[in-house]
């Protein structure tokens, strides 16, 4: 069948089962929206800036593990795309990106709108294409689908001209996709596997870390199984949340900067460490060079050869996709007759329990000022911890980390590696897009809101429910936090002057708004914004205790050890 | 510790880009960079010198082997290897440089390939240091104009880098 590049594109997104894509029109794309026009069967969500269709798409793939699809216009459309392929490349989400270039015997003339997209966008995404030839468009996408959500996923861009997208050529979408040059590996090596398992059954203070890999290669239920097998303690990165039930007795909370004491000092303490989809970066274990002043054995599972060995050494690497090597874990430790010994390990527990006792996550309430952890806590009750939720970047987003506990993968949404604020909005929509039952609530605060706030007018055209909990303390929180605690308490630029109405904004955008401002009336709040708002986008703006401070934390460039807890200051 | 990274890769456009960025992006060290077709024109074969701890050096593999268009990359100095640079040097070849000009050249198994009344082309194949030797040797007054082109090098008897 003869088709237009345009409508090559749409029959490409058709085959791969496209549901969604998010985007927006322009100058260039118009051959491939108008192609879409005469079509039903995927729906285009449009967004009110670019960024955004990029985070709602990637959020739709990390509430799904489904690909999240979009598609800009040529220059700004692509410029203003790029921080939100930057961020899905930090966390290695997959996405295709479909962008419009100026017709190609324009390239290189600074013609209107144009740059240089796949210049640009290279080092921020896994792969990307310009289309010189329609005979090679279809073929192109289906390989931009199948580089994006194998091997370790991430974002992949088609670059195409405009007349591209109106030249016309049969249509052929490959069944396959065959590439001398990538060949992602699947299965670890079982020498490997066997000398990882004796390592953890001879531990005397064993410890499993595990971080994104877990979630994006949906391998939970088998990590639970082996974690229950062996009765070790677990700990989940920032990016791992959900991987393992954090209401379970095993979890010792989150590492990191703001991670547990008890999960900090354990992962510092362990004698064997193993490693699933993580990637030991510096928020997660601080310094290295105080991490390697205890020995430790290290066992890294990653499907990314590059992962392991990056920043700290590892004794027995293990390249291959996390469920297929914990597969392979569990049956050969069933064959294997050596156990643990009981002894050490319930040694090893008691002295958890006594990091644990510290309970390092424990604030000063207050009557009179609305503490943001209790707002989480509420959220957390409210919601039965069955919400999925998103976060923008900050203090809020620690807290939603800390106190919100996900018992489930794919429920918490929020950009680890780039650290994007304006993220949270366009991820509530998408992940809203992906899973149109589930509860859907973004944490954020008062600063990040405002770098997407223009989605509100996108959410009233798809009606879309989601509940807003703006954690307002009138400071870039986590910029304050810092200056406090290591510049002297000169608050450079962090207070945010001249705020928005925001149950104003909420309303001229045609939504519910709410302001709560005591704690007496953060529970009742929540709890008419989830029943009796259920259809509708409630913004809740809880103003917070200014001074409140994210605990513990570990200062940049210091060890795991190391922590500030609330009760040192 | 100074390697040898040959790299096959697919002979595509930007295909030179990725990897001369990936350099920069992680702030490796890149001595010398060369690059053509192989006799399978679908291939490219490159080779990098760079400078580099073993650990660094090894990311710097497995990083290269992440590129999508990369599709073998070795480590040369790891084992057995030969290695050679090209180079031209126009000197100055006047009075009595004229015959010392030509006697170096000789020494060091050069060949003028360009003369003038005034000045000569040099051609000179060799390892990095034989290179510097023969300019250290020439002195630096006599030098006009040096162009290298980096290192290309094989590894010894059957170490093959094929598809």
């Amino acid at each position: 069948m003869v088709l237009t590049g345009g409508e090559i594109v749409i029959r490409c997104l058709q085959e791969e089962k496209v549901e969604y894509v998010f985007g927006y029109p322009g100058g260039s794309v118009l051959f491939i929206y108008d192609a879409m026009f005469k079509q039903d069967k995927f729906k285009h969500i449009l967004v009110r800036h670019e960024q955004a269709a990029v985070h709602a798409a990637d959020a739709y793939s990390r509430s799904s593990q489904k690909v999240g699809v979009c598609m800009v216009t040529s220059g700004p459309g692509v410029t203003n795309a790029v921080t939100g392929i930057a961020t899905a490349y930090m966390d290695s989400i997959p996405l295709v990106i479909i962008s419009g270039q100026v017709p190609t015997a324009y390239i290189g003339q600074d013609a209107f709108q144009e740059c240089d997209t796949v210049g640009i966008t290279r080092p921020c995404v896994k792969h990307n294409f310009l289309v010189k030839d329609v005979k090679d468009l279809a073929a192109t996408i289906k390989k931009a689908f199948y580089l994006a959500k194998t091997g370790r996923p991430g974002p992949v861009l088609v670059d195409i001209p405009k007349d591209i997208s109106n030249q016309k050529c049969e249509f052929d979408y490959p069944k396959s996709v065959v590439m001398r040059s990538y060949n992602p590996v699947t299965k670890g090596h079982s020498g490997q596997i066997k000398k990882a398992l004796q390592l953890l059954l001879d531990a005397k203070r064993p410890m499993v870390y595990t971080g994104g890999g877990v979630i994006l290669s949906d391998a939970s239920s088998k990590l639970i199984k082996l974690v229950k097998r062996l009765g070790f303690p677990i700990t989940n990165t920032l990016m791992g949340l959900g991987g393992y039930p954090a209401t379970d007795k095993q979890f010792v909370g989150m590492l990191g900067m703001h991670g547990t004491y008890e999960a900090n000092m354990a992962m510092q303490n362990c004698d064997v460490l193993l490693a699933i989809g993580a990637r030991f970066d510096d928020r997660v274990i601080g310094n290295t060079a105080h991490f390697n002043e205890i020995q430790r054995k290290i066992i890294h599972i990653d499907i990314d050869p590059s992962s392991i060995s990056k920043r700290v050494r590892v004794d027995v690497p293990i390249v291959g996709n996390v469920p297929d090597v914990l597969d392979d874990m569990l049956k050969q430790l069933d064959a294997i007759e050596a156990k643990s010994d009981p002894k050490q390990i319930a040694a090893w527990w008691q002295q958890i329990a006594t990091w644990r006792a510290k309970n390092c996550l424990k604030y000063k309430h207050s009557d009179k000022l609305i503490m943001p952890q209790l707002v989480i806590e509420k959220l957390y009750e409210v919601t039965g911890g069955d919400a999925i939720i998103t976060s923008d970047v900050g203090q809020h987003q620690m807290w939603a980390a800390q106190y919100y506990k996900f018992d489930k993968p794919r429920r918490w949404i929020n950009s680890g590696g780039l650290g994007t604020m304006g993220y949270g909005l366009p991820a509530a929509m998408g992940a809203h897009f992906a899973n149109p039952k589930a509860t859907v609530a973004l944490v954020t605060g008062e600063a990040s809101i405002q770098m997407c706030i223009q989605e509100l007018s996108t959410c009233k055209q798809f009606r879309l429910p989601i509940k807003i909990i703006n954690l307002n303390n009138r400071y870039l929180g986590m910029v304050r936090q810092w200056q406090e605690m290591f510049h002297g308490n000169r608050y450079a630029e962090s207070y945010v002057d001249a705020l928005p109405d925001f149950v104003k904004l909420a309303e001229a955008y045609g939504h519910v708004g709410m302001q709560i401002t005591k704690p007496g009336d953060v529970e009742a709040a929540l709890r008419t914004a989830f029943t009796t708002h259920k259809n509708d986008l409630v913004f809740m703006d809880f103003i917070t205790d200014q001074t409140a401070n994210v605990f513990p934390m570990i200062a940049a460039g210091k060890g795991l050890s190391e922590m500030i807890l609330a009760e040192d200051l | 510790m100074r390697h040898i990274i040959s790299i096959l890769l697919e002979n595509e456009a930007g295909a030179l880009s990725r990897v001369s960025g990936l350099f920069s992006a992680r702030a490796y060290n890149i001595e010398s960079l060369t690059v053509a077709p192989t006799e399978d024109a679908s291939l490219s074969r490159m080779t990098i010198v760079s400078v580099g701890s073993d650990d660094v050096i090894e990311q710097i593999t497995k990083q290269l082997n992440k590129l999508i268009e990369v599709v073998k990359v070795v480590d040369l100095s790891e084992a057995p290897h030969v290695e050679r640079e090209l180079m031209l040097v126009k000197v100055r070849a006047t009075g009595k440089d004229r015959e010392e000009m030509k006697r170096v050249a000789d020494i060091f198994r050069g060949r003028i390939i360009d003369v003038t009344e005034s000045a000569y082309v040099i051609e000179l194949t060799g390892n990095n240091a034989k290179l510097d030797a023969f300019l250290e040797a020439i002195g630096s007054a006599l030098i006009l104009e040096t162009v290298r082109t980096g290192v290309c090098g094989i590894g010894r008897g059957d170490r093959i880098l094929k598809v």
